[in-house]
């Protein structure tokens, strides 16, 4: 099943309203709850990330009864060095972005920590896109 | 997933109910349909909140009571009262009138349900500081916000706080006392006259509770109707009332919003209201509320002063019980400190189950199959939430839909396209608004 979001950069007040859908939807579907939250978790912070760093963006979810995969693609400065992105603590956030309460450097990690795939690619002066799959496995089930 | 049917004090009187759908259209829950013009309650999905109660516009909405005539098989009958209730009563009436008013209606004993909210306080904060409960932790006070967390939140039930609110602990006390008194168990009838359904709910089908000590439940508006009745009457005539006790300024004012917020030490929120509870709880979800301890949340605004069954106003309710708190002693010894060890055994619940109303199939494949169902009905439908359909909103069709329990025909756009592409005729359509609202709506002699 498909589903898709826009994400608007630089809207904050928005940001995390696509994750909230995905995690009401996957709610409906008798999985385990700590499989949903590792989506949450990580969905959150690649919307996020497209409020703080992108321009404008979309977030493809797919549920198939094996996986979750969420993609999301993004027009955006794109990232330069992703190794070093991945880097907890590594962030390119201004000062009026921390006194938010983001830029961290922890968004990427977080997702790596709660997702089972993170794939990022990017070219540099276009955007990014970053797929994050869990799997569904069958003691994932709540039955 | 339990699909066993609960206790519902929430009843609807189809005779008197004229299928407006008022109620549907504010139910939390989506528990409620319109169907053969009647409202119909679909009991997993209730919580007992009172909100249809609250905005039916001819009754038809009733709260099961216990009849009040059941006090009297009971040689010993315990009224166990909170302090809404004597909120409720013009300030001129004393807090003594209205007990010694109780008496002259049957009851021997007069307990103030608040008694017992030390040994709460106490537990509660023992339990956030040991670690145990996920934060942040939620009070357990109001029954309906459990069922809500149960049915709607269910990934929220660890955060709820074990401990019983301070009604279950008072009928404990109470009984404990009596029965130290060479009192029978069988003899003594413990009432709770409640400002809301929930806590009916809560009483005959406790949650993370085996069964309560509480014999029957009065309802506030049926008993304060009788005891303003009497006050007015005779004034002077006062009634002893065996050890009486005080209850002190947290006492008075903890069934209040901010009542137990007041005195946690941790950080911590009161939120009151059922739907800014909800919003509240999408967000706790959502893991983006951090550095919270401790949740006070209650479904009614104004927490318990504004209960489905409390007749006064609700600021006023609130504001006469600051009054009543502002002379109350700050330190007064209670009785029931008496059997703090015992009561302090009992105190805590068991775990609370979640039961999600919202899971569309045990099987996570079906369950996929059939999301996608509702996702393609919705394309069909209009998501104007209309309501016409007997459903409360457009996605509540879908969902009915695909389960099989509605038809998409049932939808007034729908009916419309299709009898533009002569592929429904205009009394099938009739015919379905029939079955929805009834007959008489529909009666083109009206
Ligand atoms: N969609 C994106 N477009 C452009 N740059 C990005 C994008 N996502 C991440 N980055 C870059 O990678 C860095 C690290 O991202 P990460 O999410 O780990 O931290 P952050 O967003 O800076 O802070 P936090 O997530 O803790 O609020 C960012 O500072 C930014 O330079
Ligand atoms: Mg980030």
């Amino acid at each position: 099943m498909k589903t898709q979001y826009d994400i608007e950069g630089g809207n904050f007040s928005k940001a995390g309203f696509a994750s909230s859908e995905v995690k009401r939807m996957l709610k409906q579907l008798n999985l385990d709850i700590k499989l949903i939250k590792r989506v949450v978790v990580a969905m959150y912070e690649g919307e996020v990330n497209i409020v703080v760093h992108a321009y404008h963006g979309t977030a493809e979810v797919d549920v198939s009864e094996k996986r979750i995969r969420i993609l999301f693609t993004d027009r955006g400065p794109g990232i330069k060095d992703i190794d070093q992105a991945m880097q907890a603590g590594f962030s390119t956030a201004t000062e009026k972005i921390r006194e938010m309460g983001f830029g961290a450097g922890m968004g990427l990690p977080n997702i790596k920590a709660h997702a089972d795939e993170l794939n990022i690619s990017s070219t540099p002066g276009k955007g990014t896109q970053v797929e994050i799959i869990c799997y569904i496995k069958k003691d994932h089930q709540n039955t | 997933m339990k699909k066993d049917a609960f206790h519902h004090a929430l009843k609807i009187d189809t005779d008197l109910c004229i299928g407006c759908a008022n109620c549907m259209r504010v139910c939390p829950t989506e528990a409620l349909r319109v169907q053969g013009g009647k409202a119909r309650l679909e009991a997993n999905h209730c919580i007992d909140c009172g909100e249809c109660f609250r905005h039916c516009p001819v009754n038809a909405i009733i709260i099961e009571q216990d009849d009040f005539s059941q006090t009297r098989n009971y040689k010993y009958r315990v009224a166990i009262i909170p302090a809404v209730f004597t909120g409720q009563f013009p300030e001129d009436i004393t807090t003594e009138e209205i007990h010694s008013s109780l008496m002259h209606l049957g009851f021997t004993h007069i307990y103030e349900a608040e008694s017992a909210v030390d040994l709460v306080f106490k537990k509660q904060q023992q339990t956030l500081n040991s670690g145990k409960v996920a934060t942040p932790a939620i009070s357990a006070f109001c029954p309906a916000i459990v069922r809500l967390i149960q049915v709607k939140f269910p990934s929220l039930v660890p955060h709820i706080l074990p401990v019983k609110p301070p009604l279950d602990v008072s009928a404990a006390y109470y009984l404990r006392k009596l029965k130290d008194q060479g009192v029978y168990d069988k003899d003594v009838g413990i009432f709770y006259v409640t400002p809301c359904a929930a806590k009916i709910a809560a009483v005959k089908s406790p949650v993370g509770e085996e069964a309560s000590c509480i014999n029957g439940v009065i309802n506030m508006d049926f008993l304060y109707n009788k005891v303003y009745t009497l006050i007015r009457q005779k004034k002077d005539d006062f009634c002893a009332i065996p050890d009486r006790q005080q209850l002190s300024s947290m006492d008075i004012l903890w069934s209040l919003t901010n009542g137990e917020k007041e005195h946690v030490a941790n950080r911590s929120l009161a939120i009151d209201g059922i739907n800014n509870v909800t919003a509240f709880l999408e967000r706790v979800e959502n893991d983006e509320i951090a550095n919270i301890d401790f949740l006070e949340l209650r479904s009614c605004d104004e927490s318990c002063a504004g209960g489905v069954l409390t007749g006064g106003n609700r600021f006023l309710t609130a504001e006469r019980l600051r009054k009543r708190a502002a002379k109350a002693p700050i330190n007064n010894v209670k009785d029931i400190l008496r059997y703090q060890k015992d009561l302090m055994k009992q105190i805590s619940t068991n775990p609370v189950e979640p039961r999600s109303m919202l899971i569309l199939d045990n099987d996570v494949s079906s369950a996929i199959r059939k999301m996608k169902q509702i996702q393609s009905t919705m394309e069909r439908l209009p998501r104007v939430d209309c309501t016409v359909c007997g459903a409360p909103s457009c996605h509540a069709l879908a969902k009915d839909v695909v389960q099989g329990k509605a038809s998409i025909r049932q939808c007034i756009f729908i009916q419309k396209r299709l009898e533009q592409k002569d592929m429904m005729d205009k009394n099938e359509s009739l015919d379905i608004l029939r079955d929805i609202w009834g007959k008489p709506k529909l009666d083109k002699n009206r």
